[in-house]
């Protein structure tokens, strides 16, 4: 006999699934049984919200879907903001939640709750699983959901007894068939002729690159046919990484806190590729008007985003990946040299002044922190000012990979992600970047850093404010003030964390060496003017 | 762009759930539903779904492109005007006034309703028909003291084809 438990963890375990993030409770004891009997490490994360973090972060650098795990009531409903993350992210997540017995559910019964409806809009699926018998089936397809296609978070919601109920046996099938879920691939041929003529007849192309060219690994592909075609390539925040500085095609991050070359190659174009992006409003804010200007070919896995934010004239639904081959067997045969130039002179060192001031530039730092990293680092951003500065200031190797939450911009990604990442891949450098309000907003997970001895590295850009809001907003500034702010070293070191803080810029380069050559997880606070500000390059 | 009503159809599973699922996208993506009906097919682990949903072409591909992305959603048909057959069923409680039966039974069988119930000072008309003339029956109904009125939403089907 086995019981619902055993059939969940045996499923994962033929799902290749090494590692899961959760936090336990009365709902999921059944589940965490099994799971300890298992060989699947089980990270326990202080809080739901960062196990699904964490799985994001492990997802993204692991390019396997990301396992968390919650029981009913609170500890669904604190997924939540990580689910949502995910879905805006496409980062392929399966969350379980446990939930009360079966035929307890719907009379509010303690630590009841409805998240598969709660999740319903930001879960690219959900499901409630009332039988036993139906889990391998369930998880199965779980896995294909979450993994193809459009990438996304996949919630399964497990009542307790559904996971006691014993079967004789089960079958785990190889194959999955879900009538209303095929994917496309290939991409339409003749759109894809359309977009070789269109990048043909174009005077001034762009390639535009989002976060479906890193999650389908296209970027070679953008490489090629930029460098064969001599067209400038631009990329979204969710796209940052995908080319490294030494791409001599590349222009930049787009967008109202991106770079002064790619916006202005934006405006200018008559054709704009774009490869797995979904023009949201923070990378294009004025979508019509480029539009009208330009002839937009979209490509994207998921043909609900084409034509959304965009007018697109050539639109072609499938795998980045399978499209851009495509593109390059009958590879345009023209030169954009002279339009390249162009763009190519709209490019500026960014000057940076390292006269010390009584507080550490927060630009200077991440550029020269970023240069001091590996080539295959993993560089996590939170968001706030701290994420624009990252953005906009790291230094991307062949290799880099820049994690953030670009979409639901949720505040407190940056730790729980980076131990997601470092626990996918242990040999990569991690480091994870973000403010004072953020910081605080997932501060528990030192524990679990320790816990897990995690390697990775945390800069604390602390301006004793919420600096985004202080920027949008100084006139409130009482509301922004982060006066009762704890002394974040004392904070690391009572978590017997490696820690250190330096106000001047002249004390960087000392910092990051001692932040490379400490063994295991060390934090770093840095003492920002409050009056910085995060604006990008302007036009 | 032009905002006209739209009959989509939508085959989906008939799982519990499923109806609030399509249903919650309408209002979050803030699509407006006129109508909605909902039953099981020929197949009974399908059910079509019948929403008529007034927007320009744009809310209307919208609407096909976030219906088919929904996994329980296995087919989506924003059916073409004169393509389909559409008929709603209503129902009409009106004043039954002795005076007035002979005129209102007169009206009911010109537009193709029955009397469904009738008592002393009431009576429960049915009508099963399109939308159009559903709302011209209830105009021509008001006059005679229309009490109360429920409506399913539209149903539709392609028509056969014309080879």
């Amino acid at each position: 006999m086995i019981n619902g438990a055993e059939i969940i963890v045996k499923c994962l375990q033929k799902e290749n699934t090494e590692v899961v993030f959760g936090y336990p409770g009365a709902a999921v004891l059944p589940l965490y049984n099994a799971l300890t009997q298992s060989d699947i490490k089980n990270i326990l994360v202080r809080f739901e919200q960062n196990a699904g973090h964490a799985a994001s972060g492990y997802a993204r650098i692991s390019g396997k879907p990301g396992v968390c795990i919650a029981t009913s009531g609170p500890g669904a409903t604190n997924l939540i903001t990580a689910i949502a993350c995910a879905y805006m992210d496409s980062i392929p997540l399966v969350a379980i939640t446990g939930q009360v017995r079966s035929d307890l559910l719907g009379r509010d019964v303690f630590q009841e709750v409805d998240i598969t409806g709660a999740c319903e809009p930001f879960t690219k699926h959900s499901y409630i699983c009332m039988d036993t018998a139906q889990l391998p089936k369930i998880i199965k397809q779980a896995f294909h959901i979450a993994s193809t296609g459009r990438k996304g978070p996949v919630l399964i919601d497990i009542p307790v007894d559904i996971q006691e109920n014993e079967l004789e046996d089960f079958c785990y099938e190889e194959k999955v068939e879900i009538a209303g879920y095929k994917p496309s691939v290939n991409g339409h041929l003749r759109q894809i002729k359309n977009a070789v003529l269109a990048l043909e007849q174009a005077q001034r192309p762009v390639i535009c690159a989002g976060g479906g060219a890193i999650s389908s690994g296209a970027g070679d592909l953008i490489r090629t046919i930029s460098l064969a075609c001599d067209i400038p390539v631009v990329t979204t925040m969710m796209g940052q990484s995908l080319m490294c500085n030494k791409d001599e095609n590349y222009l930049g991050m787009l967008g109202n806190c991106g770079k002064k070359a790619a916006n202005t190659a934006i405006k200018n174009a008559d054709v704009i590729m774009i490869c797995g992006g979904r023009v949201g409003d923070r990378a294009v804010a004025a979508p019509d008007q480029v539009s009208k200007q330009a002839t937009i070919i979209h490509i994207d896995v998921d043909p609900a985003e084409i034509g959304k934010n965009l007018t697109t004239k050539i639109p072609i639904v499938g795998d980045l990946n399978c499209v851009l081959t495509a593109i390059t067997e009958q590879m345009p045969k023209v030169k954009h040299t002279k339009w390249l130039e162009q763009c190519k002179a709209q490019v500026t060192q960014t000057e940076y002044d390292e006269k010390d001031k009584g507080f550490v530039d927060p630009k200077l730092f991440i550029n020269k922190l970023t240069s001091a990293l590996e080539d295959n680092a993993v560089i996590v951003a939170d968001v706030g000012q701290n994420q624009i500065w990252a953005a906009d200031n790291s230094v991307f190797k062949c290799g880099t990979r820049f994690l953030t939450s670009g979409g639901l911009g949720a505040m407190g990604y940056s730790v729980p992600a980076a131990i997601g990442a470092k626990i996918a891949d242990n040999s990569r450098q991690v480091v994870a970047i973000c403010g004072d309000g953020a910081f605080q907003m997932q501060m528990m997970e030192l524990s679990t850093v320790v816990k897990t001895n995690s390697d990775i590295k945390i800069i604390i850009m602390n301006n004793q404010c919420l600096g985004m809001v202080y920027e949008l907003q100084p006139q409130n500034s009482e509301f922004t003030k982060l006066s009762c702010n704890p002394d974040f070293t004392a904070l690391a070191k009572a978590y017997g964390i490696n820690a250190k803080s330096i106000t001047e810029n002249s004390q960087i380069d000392a910092a990051i060496q001692w932040l490379m050559n400490t063994d295991g997880a060390a934090v770093l606070e840095c003492a920002v003017d409050p009056t910085e500000t995060s604006m990008g390059e302007r036009e | 762009m032009a905002e006209k009503k739209h009959t989509i159809t939508v085959l989906v599973e008939n799982h519990a759930g499923v109806l609030s699922k399509v249903s919650g996208l309408f209002s979050r993506r803030g699509f407006n539903i006129d109508s909605l009906a909902v039953g099981q097919t020929e197949n009974p682990l399908l059910s079509r779904i019948t929403i008529v949903a007034t927007g320009d072409e744009y809310t209307t591909q919208q609407i096909e492109k976030q219906l088919n992305k929904m996994i329980p959603v296995i087919k989506v048909k924003v059916l073409k005007s004169g393509s389909y057959v559409s008929r709603m069923l209503t129902l009409f409680k009106v004043s039954f006034a002795p005076s007035r039966r002979a005129e209102l039974l007169q009206l009911a069988d010109m537009m193709g309703a029955k009397i469904a119930d009738a008592g002393e000072d009431c009576a429960v008309i049915e009508l099963c028909d399109t939308y159009e003339k559903t709302m011209a029956f209830e105009d021509l109904l008001k006059p005679y003291g229309l009490r109360e009125v429920a409506r399913t939403g539209s149903v539709a089907i392609e028509k056969a084809k014309l080879n």
